[in-house]
């Protein structure tokens, strides 16, 4: 009985910790060293699990056109913004049970599709006219696509539905309903694991084994890989090459938007600013992972996630971004290819 | 060639009208006074001709200039405001502010000479994003999101300028910074520089360093950021909070050089009109406009059924967001690169001297595959 007081105590910090983004674990003696840091661990790993989602979208682009998808982080904001419209719509914070369960897997369905289609879009009006630019006008290109979909989400923001609190302040975070409330799911020794951490896993790795399987197993991957290697020699073997990218941009983005949902409801907050923090932490991820590589993305984002949580309790949250980028500046000056990419492919 | 090459008088011209422009200010309409955002113009211009420097002649994509111009706002505080030891004058602090630039500029650039493309743009944007941060944290030193004020105003001879002196003064800058810049790029460094954006293979083969000249490159870009921020900041007299220094105004000052002509010098000063003319002249004057005629302003009372709903709806979310022009700035400035880099990457006053013939339509270039042969 105790033991369930204790542990919910420790989970209210923790939600506390997540509603405002700043972990609190004070040392006020509730917890033991061992408690915070294995708490830590679990919000690091599944932080982790859902930035690698999102890098696998960056690491796929990147290994098939050699962009870095700059927009790819505000396609998750407005992903979010598209699940928050969607809950707010439909009452979905009402829903219980398997009504909930169902809803919730429709809700990263639909957010899937609409991420996917917007990346596709994004793709065929802003990168292919510049298909044959060089490499400084595509990125250019993708930062410019990046502050539109930015301004997008204001725009949405501003939308007068009672989730967006009428919209009358559209630049400011809005609240995203618990669709998974955040409750001990179970314990190991004496590390909660929450429902939403178990809703991290339920997500992301069926994916991450399904697109594995794809990119292996099945044609379409492998025309993914020849485009990677060798887009004109793919295209002499008769690879339609822009359908691929298409495919590729619609594969990252759906990814991206179940990323989105599942970080919306294990945060709590969403806001049209997010998508550079989480696009800056993915992309992070993937170049540390060796950028062009899938499982180096996953690798890359739970060693992200871990940082983070791990800077966040021992260092001071305010200096984590600092943290974070310090390593990706440490990286790409001294390990460019990353901790599992093949060496450096440039010339000059 | 261009107008501007075959007659030598138009330059002499804009500087002239420039330079009349407050003493006709006077005489004109309330709604043509464009003292003030002309000489944030100024200050934006000086920001884009040292990105020019680096990313325009050099080739060096940098997303991190904010961070050189956040160094130069502190430093020019802390060396002159009063609640520091230092309290130096406006020219020994702009000295100051230009070294510690430079130094800012030989810190970042040394590390990153091997780190190319792509991957030294975001090595730029970390450490923007790692000095705004630095900024916000130390605030026992920065005061934080207050800003450190008051920061002296710009003075000539021991007197303090208002608008119209500090106009002038910006404008001597700006014309200063122009100059300056021209005569490098046709310096031996300047076409080093150039030569190295080409192609640094075979610039290294005729005999350039390229790392010495990129270091170089770094340091005046960086010096040049500095300046504008110290003279941002002794307009304002407040140094502002870190977080105007972020990602946004690096963007801006891309958005300068890319809309102007990247390595245009001209174009750069073009950029700043047309991307500063946007932003503090075009959506401010419609944003007055709007407010005055009383368009946004939301009104009350129960929604309506039915279609009516509807409308209320689309009316509402209208009123909440998109009547306000600044609510579209960022759409403006991604537009602005998209648009651009697709239909006209060389900008809208390339530049003069080089690109005779241009470099690009390389027979059976392979696109995105080049890199791929060892």
């Amino acid at each position: 009985m105790l033991r369930a007081v204790a542990a919910a105590e420790q989970l209210a910090i923790l939600a506390l910790a997540r509603a405002d983004g700043v972990p609190s674990f004070a040392a006020d003696g509730t917890l033991s060293t061992w408690e915070v840091l294995s708490q830590q661990l679990v919000t690091g790993l599944s932080n982790g699990m859902i930035i690698a989602l999102i890098a696998i979208g960056y690491t796929m682009v990147y290994g098939i056109v050699e962009l870095i998808n700059f927009a790819h982080g505000d396609l998750c904001m407005l992903g979010a913004f598209f699940a928050l419209t969607a809950v707010g719509a439909l009452g979905m914070d009402a829903w219980g049970g398997a009504g909930g369960t169902l809803g919730l897997v429709a809700l990263l369905a639909a957010t899937a599709v609409f991420c996917g289609s917007l990346n596709w879009t994004v793709n065929r009006l802003a990168y292919r006219p510049l298909r044959k630019a060089s490499k400084l006008s595509l990125l250019v290109a993708a930062i410019g696509a990046s502050f539109v979909l930015v301004n997008l989400g204001l725009f949405w923001g501003g939308m007068p539905m009672e989730v967006f609190s009428g919209g009358n302040s559209a630049a400011a975070p809005k609240a995203f309903p618990a669709l998974v409330e955040p409750k001990p799911a179970f314990t190991v020794g004496d590390v909660i694991v929450s429902r939403p951490d178990v809703l991290v896993l339920c997500v992301t790795l069926p994916l991450m084994a399904g697109l594995t399987w794809l990119v292996r197993f099945t044609k379409l991957g492998k025309a993914m890989r020849a485009v990677a290697q060798n887009p004109t020699a793919a295209a002499l073997m008769g690879i339609d090459v822009e359908r691929v990218i298409g495919a590729s941009f619609f594969i990252g983005g759906s990814l991206g938007g179940f990323a989105a949902v599942v970080y919306s409801i294990y945060n709590q907050t969403v806001g049209f600013q997010m998508g550079y923090r989480m696009g800056m932490d993915a992309f992070i991820a993937a170049v540390l992972g060796g950028i062009g590589n899938l499982p180096g993305a996953v690798l890359g984002g739970l060693l992200i996630g871990l940082v983070r949580a791990m800077s966040d309790g021992y260092i001071e949250a305010r200096w984590t971004n600092s943290v974070v980028f310090g390593i990706l500046i440490l990286i790409l000056v001294f390990r460019p290819s990353g901790l599992l990419g093949a060496k450096l492919r440039e010339k000059v | 060639m261009s107008a501007a090459r075959r007659n030598p008088l138009v330059p002499w011209l804009g500087i002239a009208a420039l330079a009349a422009w407050p003493l006709v200010e006077p005489y004109l309409p309330a709604w043509m006074h464009l003292g003030e955002p002309l000489t944030e113009v100024f200050v934006y211009a000086i920001l884009g001709l040292g990105l020019n420097i680096l990313t325009g002649f050099t080739g060096l994509l940098n997303l991190g200039v904010a961070a050189f111009a956040a160094i130069g706002a502190y430093t020019y505080s802390i060396a002159t405001c009063e609640i520091y030891p230092f309290q130096l004058g406006f020219w020994p602090g702009l000295a100051v502010t230009a070294a510690a630039g430079a130094l800012a500029g030989f810190l970042l650039g040394a590390p990153t000479l091997r780190v190319r493309g792509d991957y030294l743009a975001i090595v730029t944007l970390g450490f923007g994003e790692i000095v705004k941060d630095v900024l916000v944290n130390l605030d026992t030193i920065t005061k934080g999101t207050q800003g450190i004020n008051p920061v002296p105003p710009p003075s000539l001879l021991g007197t303090a300028l208002e608008a119209r002196g500090q106009y002038w003064l910006l404008l001597a800058f700006v014309v200063a910074t122009f100059a300056g810049a021209r005569a490098l790029e046709r310096s031996r460094v300047g076409r080093a520089w150039i030569s190295i954006r080409e192609d640094e293979l075979a610039s290294r083969a005729m005999g350039i360093r390229p790392d010495h000249a990129k270091m170089l490159a770094f340091a005046a870009c960086a010096s040049l950021a500095a300046l504008s921020g110290a003279l941002l900041v002794s307009r304002l007299s407040s140094s502002g909070e870190p977080s105007n220094y972020g990602f946004e105004l690096s963007i801006v000052a891309l958005c300068i050089i890319i809309v102007g002509g990247i390595g245009s010098v001209r174009g750069t000063l073009l950029g700043a009109v047309v991307m500063v003319g946007m932003n503090s002249i075009v959506l401010v004057r419609l944003s007055e406009a709007l407010n005055s005629s009383g368009a946004d302003a939301v009104q009350a009372g129960e929604p309506p059924a039915g279609i009516g709903a509807v409308w209320h709806f689309l009316r509402t979310w209208v009123q909440n967001v998109f009547l306000s022009p600044t609510n579209w700035k960022f759409l403006l400035f991604g537009l602005a690169l998209i648009l651009m880099m697709i239909f006209r990457p060389q900008g809208i006053l390339p530049p003069l001297a080089v690109h005779e013939d241009p470099p690009e339509d390389e027979p059976g270039a392979p696109g995105a595959g080049q890199g791929a042969r060892p």
